[in-house]
Parts: C-alpha cells; sequence; structure tokens
C-alpha cells in the first residue's frame, strides 16, 4: 500500500459541505494504524449532526477500498467541537464556496461581493452549522457557518 | 476513555435523555407550523440538537445499565411511568407563544446545568455535557430574543407570551428539586437557580413580561408521575417501534 491512511482520509468529505474534509472540519481526531488495524477518532460537530453516520460510514468504505480491512471508527465528545479548529485553507474554501466562514469578532462579510453590512435572517439556516443571512450591499442572502 | 472515570447512575442518564427526547419531539410537532420559514428551519434544527443528545445519552445508558437495551429501545420502548422527564417539557404549545416559553425556560436550565456537569468526573457524560452547553447557550439566543420581541412587541403578543410564560412556570420549580439521584451524579439542582433566575430576570424584564409568582409548583415527572399529555406524545412518538418492533432506517 503506496497511499498513507492520512492520505485517504483526505478524500472522506462533510456529505452537507462537500469542499471540507474531515480533516479541515477539525471533526477528524486522530488516525492510528496498528498491526494493519486502523483506528479513526472522530468528534461530532453537533450533537444531532446527521452527517456523522454518513461520515464513519465513508472513512470505512474508502479505507476499506484501498486494502484496509480492519477499521474501527471511534466518536470522542470532549474537547467539544469548536469552529476555532477550522484551518485558514478551510476558511477559505468555504468563503468561495458561499458560506461565510465562522467569525467570532467584526463583521461578517459577505461571500458573494465582501461588503460588511450583513444582517441575520435567522440564528438557523440549512443544517444545523450555518445561520442564514443576508447582504445590505448586494442583496443576496448567504449562510453563515455558525461560530461555536 | 480511561479507566480512572467514574460512571454516572443509568437512571440519572434516562432523567437527562429523557428531557431531551421528549421536548425534541415537542419542537418536531410544530415543524411547518411556524409563523415563517425561517422559524421552521430553527424549530427543526433546535429539535435535531435536543434528539442528538438524548441518543448519546440513551446509547451511554444503554452501555452502563448491560441489560443489551440500545438507544432505540430506551426512547421507543419505555412505557409512560418509566420516563423521567421534567413537566416542563411534556407541556403541549396551542401556539407560538406557548413554544417558545417552554423553550426559553428550559434553554436556560439546560445552559446551568450542562455547564456544572462538564466537569462531571464521569469523562463521557461530561463530553456529552460540554457540546450540549454549547448548544443550550445558542438555543437560548433564540429563544431568550423572541420572548423579547413577542413581551416587547405589540399589545396582542405581550398578553399571549405573558399567558405563555404564566402557564407554564408551574412546572419550572421541578428543575430545581433535589433527589438522592442528583446527589449521585455529582450536581444539585438546587445549585443551579439562583443564575437560571438570574437569566429569566434579566429577559423578563427587557420584555417589559411579569415574572410570575405562581406558589403552585407541580411535581412528579422525575418519579415518572405525568400529566395526561406525556402519553399521547410517547404514542406518536413510539408508533413505528411498536408497530414494528426493532425496525432500523
Amino acid at each position: 500500500m503506496t497511499v498513507s491512511v492520512e492520505e485517504l482520509l483526505a478524500e472522506v468529505v462533510d456529505p452537507e459541505i462537500p469542499v471540507l474534509t474531515i480533516a479541515d472540519l477539525g471533526v477528524l481526531r486522530g488516525v492510528s494504524v496498528d498491526d494493519g488495524h486502523v483506528t479513526v477518532t472522530i468528534t461530532p460537530t453537533y450533537s444531532g449532526c446527521p452527517a456523522l453516520g454518513v461520515i464513519e460510514e465513508d472513512i470505512v468504505a474508502v479505507l476499506n477500498a484501498a486494502g484496509y480491512d480492519r477499521v474501527s471508527v471511534n466518536t470522542v465528545y470532549k474537547p467539544a467541537w469548536t469552529t476555532e479548529w477550522m484551518n485558514e485553507d478551510a476558511r477559505r474554501k468555504l468563503d468561495d464556496y458561499g458560506i461565510a466562514p465562522p467569525t467570532t469578532q467584526g463583521p461578517v462579510l459577505c461571500p458573494q461581493c465582501s461588503e460588511a453590512d450583513t444582517s441575520v435572517v435567522s440564528l438557523f439556516g440549512s443544517t444545523a452549522c450555518k445561520a442564514l443571512m443576508v447582504c445590505g450591499s448586494c442583496g443576496e442572502p448567504f449562510d453563515h457557518f455558525k461560530a461555536i | 476513555m480511561t479507566t480512572t472515570t467514574k460512571t454516572t447512575p443509568v437512571e440519572y442518564l434516562l432523567r437527562l435523555a429523557d428531557d431531551n427526547v421528549v421536548i425534541g419531539q415537542r419542537l418536531g410537532e410544530y415543524i411547518s407550523r411556524a409563523p415563517d420559514l425561517e422559524e421552521d428551519l430553527a424549530v427543526a434544527n433546535i429539535a435535531l440538537d435536543h434528539i442528538g443528545v438524548a441518543q448519546h445519552l440513551f446509547s451511554y445508558a444503554g452501555e452502563l445499565e448491560g441489560a443489551g437495551r440500545t438507544e432505540d429501545d430506551l426512547a421507543f420502548g419505555r412505557t409512560e411511568r418509566a420516563f423521567t422527564n421534567a413537566l416542563l417539557v411534556e407541556q403541549p404549545h396551542d401556539g407560538f407563544g406557548d413554544l417558545i416559553a417552554r423553550q426559553f425556560l428550559f434553554d436556560a436550565y439546560q445552559l446551568e446545568l450542562w455547564t456544572a456537569l462538564s466537569d462531571s468526573s464521569d469523562e463521557r457524560l461530561g463530553g456529552i455535557a460540554a457540546k450540549a452547553a454549547k448548544e443550550a447557550r445558542y438555543h437560548l439566543r433564540h429563544s431568550s430574543s423572541w420572548v423579547i420581541r413577542l413581551g416587547d412587541g405589540t399589545e396582542e403578543s405581550h398578553r399571549r407570551i405573558q399567558e405563555a410564560i404564566d402557564a407554564m412556570w408551574r412546572f419550572t420549580g421541578e428543575l430545581f428539586d433535589t433527589d438522592g439521584v442528583d446527589r449521585a451524579a455529582g450536581v444539585d439542582p438546587a445549585s443551579l437557580r439562583q443564575a437560571w433566575e438570574a437569566t429569566v430576570d434579566d429577559v423578563l424584564s427587557e420584555a417589559t413580561l411579569n415574572k410570575p409568582d405562581d406558589p403552585y409548583q407541580a411535581t412528579g415527572g422525575r418519579s415518572g408521575v405525568h400529566g395526561e399529555h406525556l402519553g399521547h406524545l410517547l404514542a406518536e412518538m413510539q408508533s413505528m417501534q411498536r408497530t414494528y418492533p426493532g425496525l432500523e432506517w
């Protein structure tokens, strides 16, 4: 096997935001290989996130396809997932995709026109991790990845 | 998990899980009936968080119990008398104001509870709680903003949210009652009351609403003695598993 487990896992994306890998999101917490047995540790973004089950299945499928037959996926809850684990690369990918990356200080910039004249339409959006916002400058509604 | 971690009484985990699955079901009933599409999404997302927390807790409780019961068995296979949710979460809603009042009073309690349980000596419970605390803070932001918007809104919205808060108030005392199960789990609910009241006072005052002083406080939920509403809720929630036992999606 020439491809490392880490490289294989880089193919596993969030099924709801397919531009982000589970490593980008910070959902992937660890990988260990012991005598051919791969243990992958993940953490949920939100308690009820329906994507977690799909992510688990995708991890097993990707590794099985590469010849790793023995795969366990562990779920850990602590430390609790935070959007601070999202790297710069991930934030840029989100923005390019049309979702404003998580912002804790300063205004949320519109992913379409980069203006700061934005406001919250609803604290909850199309998935558990997003809020719905609108840009006062270009008038476009957009998703904001909630900072938690 | 390390071997030094303590475990929590199964009874306590079920109490926490029951609160969350029941309010999740109540919220689910309202999807498509909210004042606007954004609120439908909000109600659905909040329900999802609660049901997710319940799922993690049921699953842990089932493992600790060691009797082979899964999260589905615990949620869909227990009868009304076995549920130990607080009476507040099973209260029905006639309108959006009732839903918001119930949610606000519960969110403010859950935030304090999960924050306290984040430091639990039971690592797994502590992890679930730390995550749930973040979610509760966000839920509270949503429900508080609605209490304020409705209370400080029109005469009609003010009247209706005040009535809803008044009606739910008698089910809040039970949240802070302490018994042996709580003591064994390490967080005394009575110790959460002060912080809960501070939140409630601030929001009600900003919402120009009166704090109820109803001396009657109903209890019984924690020992499985419920009002008439829970049975109906469970009948609907459990109907698939009762009809097709062991059904999996």
